[in-house]
């Protein structure tokens, strides 16, 4: 955009954010009574809605199930409110199904699929509002919706975007930021061991850049695990004071 | 709908139930459950609501954008629906599964809104045959837990009244050519008056009775429902019958009166309080005072 400084001198984005700053995260888990697990999430203006169903019996043909794990199945879908322009169809189209098969390889790397042979896991992403980072407000919403269906994991899955401008790497990127056209990396990271479960790229970046962005979006992933442990903890805390333990 | 598994014992209990006038959680037959209404939870739509009620959610968001009047009414603009059920509600709306109910409610919106007097469509023209407003109602079905229909017209009634449209000025210069100005201040905007816009009241028939507001296990017990649609001066706009049953023409009058005896209880305690509510949140708004975003 021309005359938008995306990093000005002083080191400030364009919303005041410092290069390794996150946007505001609030998350909430157990939002609908009616499925096994949800969770809501709102990175800055971008908002995420995740809800799971399973483990539980192949739907469709029987013959899709695997005989020594389950199945995850992944959908992903934005309202058609949620861009500046309105979106025609809420999914179905190609950029839908492709974050509908990443989501599932992330999951799949993290989920204990061998505990439930058999069986199908239901993972539904809705987002709500969208301003950059979708992917990782999803994949952290599906974290804490998985949890919240009391489905067992490796560890949790946090995701965050980076970007390179100027010579910085910028953590979590906005809309305006990704619009402008530099290179963007997705990351999903599984915090604890430090692996990665998903990890994309687009645009050109010299490879003598690619360690610092990395190494960017992995310490703002490690933030957001921070951030969603506390969530989880509340939760449980809220749930068991209810339960009068 | 999304279906819910009953058994025959589950079936009779609801059905005995309702025929004294107790439903299972305690209501009466002409009650509804605790409905929440928000406005504005989406900040790049021109409106947006979102409603509860019971286990039912739904969030509706209003884009207005410009585009050409129709040819047979040049000067007026005009509302296009589209209802999204998402797999959030139930996996069996996953891909194209919930493309058939979604149809059926956008059609059903479509005819409440298709006459002159629910929503004012001559504010949205700008310049007769050439330019007009039109206003894209997105549907998003986040929840099932019955009477769909009612809380979709709540909620599109309460995105409408949030709806803040641009004002806009065409200017025309000596060749003809016309312009398009956006007036500078983001806050001068045109307002839609929702008064004569309907609510939708949906009667399920069970056994010998009929109930309002049916949660999911009573709409799986009932095998036949009427829908009608009231404004607040209790015009009807529409009308439909929906289930495989059969209604004998007796009963249907007979629900008519219920339907209209309960939309006017409605429009007398519970609407004003809306219509309350939206004109004092509106009044929020003009002070500057941010309600946030979706409280879950």
């Amino acid at each position: 955009m021309a005359g938008l400084e995306l990093l000005s001198d002083q080191g400030y984005r364009v919303d005041g954010r410092r290069a390794g700053e996150l946007r505001k995260i609030q998350a909430r888990m157990g939002v609908f009574a009616q499925a096994d697990g949800s969770a809501y999430i709102e990175q800055g203006n971008t908002k995420a809605l995740a809800v799971v169903y399973g483990p539980h019996e192949i739907r469709g043909s029987r013959a899709r199930a695997l005989p020594d794990r389950a199945l995850v199945n992944c959908q992903y879908s934005s309202a058609t409110f949620s861009t500046g322009e309105r979106k025609r169809r809420p999914h179905g189209d190609r950029k839908s199904c492709e974050m509908g098969l990443q989501l599932r390889q992330t999951f799949e790397a993290a989920i204990l699929t061998q505990l439930h042979p058999r069986s199908q896991i239901d993972i539904y992403v809705q987002v709500l509002q969208a301003d950059g980072g979708t992917y990782a407000a999803c994949v952290n919403a599906a974290t804490l919706a998985v949890l919240d269906a009391g489905i067992p994991m490796r560890d949790f899955v946090c995701a965050c975007s980076a970007g390179f401008v100027d010579g910085t790497a910028l953590a979590d990127l906005s809309h305006v930021e990704e619009a402008a056209g530099g290179p963007q990396l997705a990351l999903a990271l599984l915090p604890a061991s430090g692996q990665i479960a998903l990890l994309e790229m687009d645009a050109r970046l010299h490879e003598d850049h690619l360690e610092r962005v990395l190494e960017a979006a992995a310490q703002a992933a490690r933030d957001v695990h921070t951030l969603l442990d506390r969530v989880v903890r509340q939760h449980v805390r809220e749930a068991s004071i209810l339960l009068g333990d | 709908m999304a279906s819910v598994a009953l058994s025959e014992a589950e079936k009779v209990y609801i059905v005995h139930g309702v025929q004294e006038d107790l439903r299972v959680d305690g209501r009466g037959c002409e009650d509804y459950r605790c409905i929440e209404v928000e406005t504005d939870v989406v900040s790049n739509t021109s409106g947006s609501a979102r409603v509860k009620l019971g286990h039912t959610d739904i969030l509706v968001g209003v884009k207005a954008e410009m585009g050409t009047p129709k040819l047979e009414k040049p000067n007026e603009g005009y509302l296009e629906f589209f209802v999204d059920c998402s797999a959030n509600a139930t996996p069996e709306f996953e891909g194209r599964g919930g493309d058939d109910l979604g149809t059926e409610i956008a059609n059903t919106l479509y005819r409440i809104f298709n006459n002159k007097s629910s929503v004012d469509l001559k504010t949205l023209c700008i310049s007769p045959r050439e330019h007009c407003w039109v206003l894209y109602v997105d549907v998003l079905l986040l929840e099932c837990g019955g009477n769909l229909f009612d809380a979709i017209s709540i909620a599109v009634k309460a995105a409408l009244f949030n709806t803040s449209i641009p004002r806009v000025r065409v200017l025309e210069d000596e060749e003809g050519s016309k312009d398009i100005e956006l007036s500078d201040d983001p806050y001068d905007c045109i307002r839609l008056s929702v008064e004569n816009v309907p609510c939708i009241v949906t009667l399920c028939k069970i056994g010998y009775r009929h109930v309002v507001d049916a949660t999911l296990q009573e709409e799986a017990c009932s095998l036949a429902s009427l829908l009608v649609s009231v404004t607040s001066k209790g015009v009807v706009t529409c009308m439909r019958k929906v289930g495989k049953g059969s209604l004998d023409p007796e009963s249907i009058f007979e629900m008519m009166e219920t339907d209209e005896a309960v939309a006017c209880q409605w429009y007398d305690k519970q609407l004003p309080n809306l219509d309350g509510w939206l004109n004092a949140s509106s009044k929020n708004e003009e002070g500057r005072e941010k309600d946030g975003g979706i409280c879950l």
